[in-house]
């Protein structure tokens, strides 16, 4: 009798279900899961095995089933044009300069934030910091156009105030890199600022302290204890970043540039190429190839690069 | 005797001071660096700032004033004929307004409900097929398919081309908040579900009854990112929706950039108005701005406590 009670305890306690309760709980569970799954399904899935179409010469009137089965003919063309290394090319490119200028800006950003101890200032500035992110880009591209508008923007009247040259902007593909850099940073530096000093919170105080006593200067302070801390929220974000190395921000390229076909040579990145195919040329098969280009090198990007980490680095790699 | 006294006291005088002008300047120089450090921020600050109020200032100008001094930070005369303009017509803002807000608020409430109720799911260690679950939701984070299978099934399968649900059905699920949601779910007491089950409740109802009542604050954060993403959405607009009625706030005033003419249709309603030769343009599209973009930009501070720990958790390796 007692030897039984205690069985049984130890049951609960051990939270060990009888079988018929665990499948009912499964039965809940999925059932939980239910309009999550059919979700992904529809509108992830199915797509996935949409990208058929990139093998297809793709019509709306013969639809998936019917169109013809063309291989690789779309990635062929599209390789062999010039378009497939410019808009490579400006997007890698463009994004590993966010990247790196973001990375850099944020930390010295939150290193800063760190040093100031009142919370009346961290706070405000904080709140300050990450307006930009709350905005669309449209509204950036309303912004960048009072800055930059040839006629009547700041830009151009300062430029003339100091007696210069001025630039039209919208037409001059040079100058739009560093724009869209800026602008890039602009936004999200606030959010990323943010997060570093949420790590920089977390490191107990008295590794200063004992630093402090030991003569450390605030700079090897920084160099020896704040940035091994940050290092691995560094390494998970950096390496989300490079994983969407081969995805454009389609905002950011589309609506600061204003579309203009002018800019092309050097803001033409994968995500506007598609796009454009998509609804200005209505080449299905052909943006879809490279829509499909651009899933599969992103996705073993992701799988490179948190393998390296993994193999240098176990305990900061993402899976 | 006496002497040396006196020297050994002139030492340890000029000793303290020596010291305490040694504390004076270390304290100077870390005085020093910490302006330093509140200028920088500040100026990173104006450069976030300066743009909003640009356009504030520009709304506010006369287009006379426009051309004649282009835009400027300080307007030289306040004119609100811009503002005055949109309010005058404002049915079309007024239905970007209710789309916005529509796929907003019913977005996220039943995004939140799908995403929630799975992640609780996933967050019980009872839960068999839960790898299998979390493989399904994580894989989709990693592959797409690409814009074009999804535009071809949105319009030509599931005939959802022109129609407010556009907005809400394709972005019901984001992987991140789903496991951001779930790491939240299992540092919950296990205690609480084990005594809550033998008192006889079943998962649905300690969900809703306990677990729900537990993650308020994260519930909220992953409530108002879906609130802000969906409120700056153009990008379902551009591609899908072509009636008027329909448009949402960003993509309106995307639309207006390119043709400022859609604010005007209803001109003939005000013939006095399209004789005036000054008819606002630029001021009047940097009105749109403000009017569409102002809402968020008082609320949102506030629920800042929200977003930071949304920004923390997010970051913590699911």
């Amino acid at each position: 009798m007692y030897s039984n009670l205690k069985n049984f305890s130890s049951q609960i306690k051990r939270g060990k279900p009888s079988k018929v309760l665990k499948k009912k709980d499964n039965i809940i569970f999925m059932f939980m899961c239910f309009p999550l799954l059919i979700s992904l399904i529809i509108f992830s899935y199915i797509p996935m095995c949409g990208i058929i179409i990139a093998f297809q010469d793709f019509n709306s009137r013969d639809g998936i089933f019917g169109s013809k089965f063309v291989g690789l003919k779309h990635f062929e063309f599209f390789f062999k044009s010039q378009d497939a290394w410019r808009i490579t090319r400006n997007t890698v490119g463009m994004n590993l300069i966010f990247i790196f200028a973001g990375l850099i800006f944020a930390v010295v950003l939150a290193l800063m934030l760190y040093e100031v101890k009142k919370r009346i200032f961290t706070k405000t500035y904080q709140t300050i910091l990450i307006l930009p992110n709350f905005i669309s880009w449209v509204i950036v591209g309303y912004m960048m156009y009072t800055l930059l508008n040839p006629a009547q923007g700041i830009i151009n009247h300062l430029l003339e105030s100091f007696n210069m040259k001025t630039v039209a902007w919208y037409s001059e593909a040079k100058y739009w890199p560093i724009i869209l850099a800026i602008a890039s940073i602009w936004k999200k530096v606030g959010i990323d600022c943010i997060i570093y000093y949420a790590a920089l919170m977390g490191i107990n105080h008295e590794y200063y302290e004992a630093a402090e006593l030991d003569g450390a200067t605030k700079l090897q302070q920084i160099r020896y204890i704040s940035i091994p801390f940050l290092i691995p929220i560094i390494t998970i974000l950096t390496i989300l970043a490079i994983g969407g190395i081969f995805r454009a921000d389609f905002g950011l390229f589309y609506q600061l540039t204003r579309n203009s076909g002018e800019l092309y040579e050097t803001t033409d990145v994968i995500d506007t190429y598609v796009f454009r195919a998509l609804k200005n040329m209505g080449e299905m098969s052909m943006s879809a190839a490279v829509g499909l280009f651009q899933s599969v090198v992103g996705f073993v990007l992701i799988l490179v690069t948190n393998l390296i980490v993994s193999k240098t680095n176990p305990e900061n790699s993402l899976f | 005797m006496g002497k040396t006294m006196v020297n050994e006291q002139v030492i340890l005088k000029k000793e303290t001071t020596i010291k305490q002008s040694k504390v004076a300047k270390k304290g100077l120089k870390k005085h020093k660096e910490n302006i330093l450090i509140h200028i920088i921020i500040i100026l990173a600050c104006l450069a976030c700032v300066i743009p909003f109020l640009l356009l504030i200032s520009v709304s506010l100008s006369s287009e006379v004033d426009i051309l004649e001094y282009g835009y400027r930070l300080i307007p030289k005369n306040i004119d609100f004929t811009a503002y005055n303009y949109i309010l005058r017509d404002p049915g079309q803002v007024i239905s970007a307004y209710q789309v916005t807000i529509f796929s907003s608020i019913v977005g996220t409430i039943i995004s939140l409900t799908i995403m929630a109720m799975a992640a609780y799911a996933l967050s019980r260690t009872s839960f068999s097929y839960k790898k299998q679950v979390s493989f399904v939701i994580f894989f989709s984070m990693l592959f797409s398919g690409g814009l074009v299978p999804s535009y071809i099934l949105i319009t030509q399968y599931l005939n959802l081309k022109d129609n407010i649900w556009v907005y809400i059905l394709p972005s019901l699920v984001n992987g991140f908040y789903v496991f951001m949601m779930r790491s939240f779910f299992s540092d919950l007491p296990e205690a609480l579900f084990e005594s809550a089950k033998i008192d006889g409740a079943n998962e649905l109802r300690i969900f809703f009854q306990i677990a729900i009542q537990l993650s308020k604050p994260v519930l909220a954060t992953v409530a108002l990112f879906g609130v802000l993403q969906r409120w700056n959405d153009w990008f379902t607009a551009l591609l899908y929706i072509e009636k008027q009625n329909l448009m949402s706030l960003q993509y309106l005033l995307q639309r207006i950039m390119k043709d400022i003419e859609l604010v005007r249709q209803n001109q003939d309603l005000f013939p006095e108005l399209s004789q005036m030769i000054n008819l606002p343009n630029d001021s009047l599209r940097m009105a749109m701005a403000m009017v569409c973009a102002g809402p968020i930009l008082i609320v949102f501070p506030f629920f800042q406590k929200y977003f930071v720990r949304g920004l923390t958790v997010g970051s913590v390796k699911g």
